[in-house]
């Protein structure tokens, strides 16, 4: 029927038309560079640093300096890398080494420059059923958990923090795929809602000190252990190939990968404090981080 | 965590001058209404021709729409990502994790809740005065703005429906919006950021904030369409 194909293609050419009216006033042009005022670039960075307030803290500075804004999409270190490699964002900023390396690697992008590093930290119930609390040592920690089969949440999602607990399992020498019972709890969700989780279950779970510091609803948990040397957790940034997405806003991206591992951007990542405590330690200019 | 300090987060929030909020506020109902509003102009014709053309396959079409009544967000907005990502066949458009983006998804979202009754309201509609109308010269699609007109007051209701469920919904415009601040976050990704860094009482304040503007859309909706009944006799 003609009519009826004549009111569908004015139905989906007002579909297009009115977002790209929304468009308008909120989005410079994809091709040309946006107007002073609108210039931005897009950051795809960690649940860890957006959940602990990083940014909110360091992108209002970068910005009243080169007038920059810096959008930033919170995920997990795994889709961060993913959302990079489709070209959606400009920037990635995460937290594992291994898949960091792989990137640049495989020419998505880079080079990897090193920004700061924090820890994690073993949470866990006060009640401490597995009877950890206090030791150092993360891996002895993690065979008790295991062999009293107390319940413990993982992230489950690809994230730094996820491929950091899958590591230490591995330093344990515990095989969760033949070993995990019920007691391991995969969700599949960001740090706030692994420690939302573990707090409602009174179940054990890595987190990072950044994220925990700023956590609100801490209920019954607690840290319980901390300072060993492997919980050590390292972020790098790194530059979205525009030879592979031409799109990508190379200059002012590489400006805002500049200014973070700048004396300037470093200082203002040491800066960051919740309750008078330091998150997040930079380390720029350490060669080997 | 009790209520209070939720009802007293929503107050801070409404009455503290946070621009930030007001903004996000702004920006869930711009894209909520600019959903509506696409879905209703496509949606209100499109379903009033569905009730009364007969083609083949006409159940079939009518069953699909009925069910993607319940198509998941979180699926409308992969499938709308997947499109706009820069990797996928409108990439070059840009509009992956900007407001746009997300109007698309919830139009994506509400059009089949305003096809599917408009195409219900008008059937039955028809059937009522469809000798009525033949005597006026209006048969076939010649009928249908008169029949959208006459079913005004309960077409609203459809349109209400669609607006509920994309005001509600956080699955779709997290992931094609990317909750970035000051930008595309809106009421319900904020609730879920808030939760997600364990601030209960503001993100059960922001989620009373939410309901309240739903509830005050409907009854001004609700008010205009007594009064227009009223009038139209």
């Amino acid at each position: 029927m003609l009519t009826k194909r004549h009111l569908m293609t004015a139905g989906a050419a007002l579909l297009v038309l009115g977002a790209a009216a929304v468009a308008q006033d909120s989005r410079p042009s994809a091709t040309t560079a946006a107007p002073a005022g609108t210039r931005f670039i897009t950051v795809a960075s960690t649940t860890s640093t957006v959940d602990s307030g990083l940014f909110n803290h360091i992108l209002p500075l970068f910005k009243a300096k080169t007038g920059i804004e810096v959008r930033v999409i919170s995920q997990g270190t795994g889709q961060a890398l993913d959302t990079g490699r489709r070209g959606d964002a400009d920037v990635v900023f995460v937290h594992a080494r291994a898949a960091e390396d792989k990137f640049v690697a495989d020419g998505h992008g880079g080079p990897r420059r090193a920004v700061m590093y924090n820890d994690f930290v073993l949470i866990g119930p006060k009640s401490d059923p597995a009877g950890i609390k206090g030791s150092r040592d993360i891996v002895a920690a993690l065979r008790a958990i295991q062999t009293k089969a107390a319940p413990f949440v993982s992230r489950g999602d690809r994230s730094g923090t996820h491929q950091a607990e899958l590591t230490l399992w591995r330093d344990a020498g515990i095989d969760l795929a033949a070993t995990r019972g019920s007691w391991y709890r995969e969700i599949g969700q960001g740090m706030g809602a692994a420690l939302n989780t573990a707090g409602g279950m009174n179940a054990y779970v890595l987190a990072d000190r950044g994220t925990w510091l700023s956590f609100r609803n801490r209920g019954d948990l607690d840290i319980l252990v901390e300072g060993d040397k492997r919980l050590f957790n390292q972020y790098g940034i790194m530059l979205v190939s525009p030879q592979r997405h031409a799109h990508v806003k190379q200059a002012d991206a590489q400006a805002f990968i500049d200014w973070v591992v700048s004396p300037e951007g470093q200082k203002a990542i040491a800066d960051y404090k919740v309750g008078g405590q330091q998150l997040f330690f930079p380390n720029a200019t350490d060669s080997g981080a | 965590m009790d209520v209070t300090q939720a009802l007293s987060a929503a107050f801070g929030l409404v009455f503290g001058g946070d621009h930030a909020f007001y903004a996000i506020v702004g920006l869930s109902l711009t894209v909520t209404l600019s959903a509506v509003v696409l879905a209703a102009l496509i949606g209100l014709p499109a379903g009033a021709l569905l009730a009364l053309a007969r083609f083949p396959g006409r159940g079939a079409v009518i069953v699909l729409v009925n069910g993607l009544m319940g198509l998941p967000p979180v699926v409308a907005g992969l499938i709308v990502f997947l499109v706009l990502s820069r990797s996928g066949p409108l990439g070059s458009l840009g509009l992956l994790f900007t407001p746009a983006a997300m109007v698309v998804a919830q139009t994506l979202l509400v059009l089949p809740i305003v096809i599917a009754i408009t195409r219900q309201l008008i059937e039955d509609l028809h059937g009522e005065y469809r000798e009525h109308l033949a005597s006026l010269g209006l048969t076939g699609i010649r009928a249908i703005p008169t029949l959208l007109w006459d079913g005004r007051f309960a077409l609203a209701t459809a349109i209400l429906a669609g607006f509920g469920r994309a005001s509600a919904e956080v699955g779709a415009v997290l992931i094609v919006g990317g909750n970035i601040a000051g930008y595309t976050r809106t009421m319900t990704t904020a609730i879920a950021l808030e939760t997600s860094k364990g601030d209960l009482p503001l993100a059960l304040g922001l989620g009373i904030v939410l309901i309240a503007l739903t509830l005050g859309i409907n009854a001004v909706t609700y008010a205009a369409s007594r009064v227009g009944a009223r009038f139209a006799g």
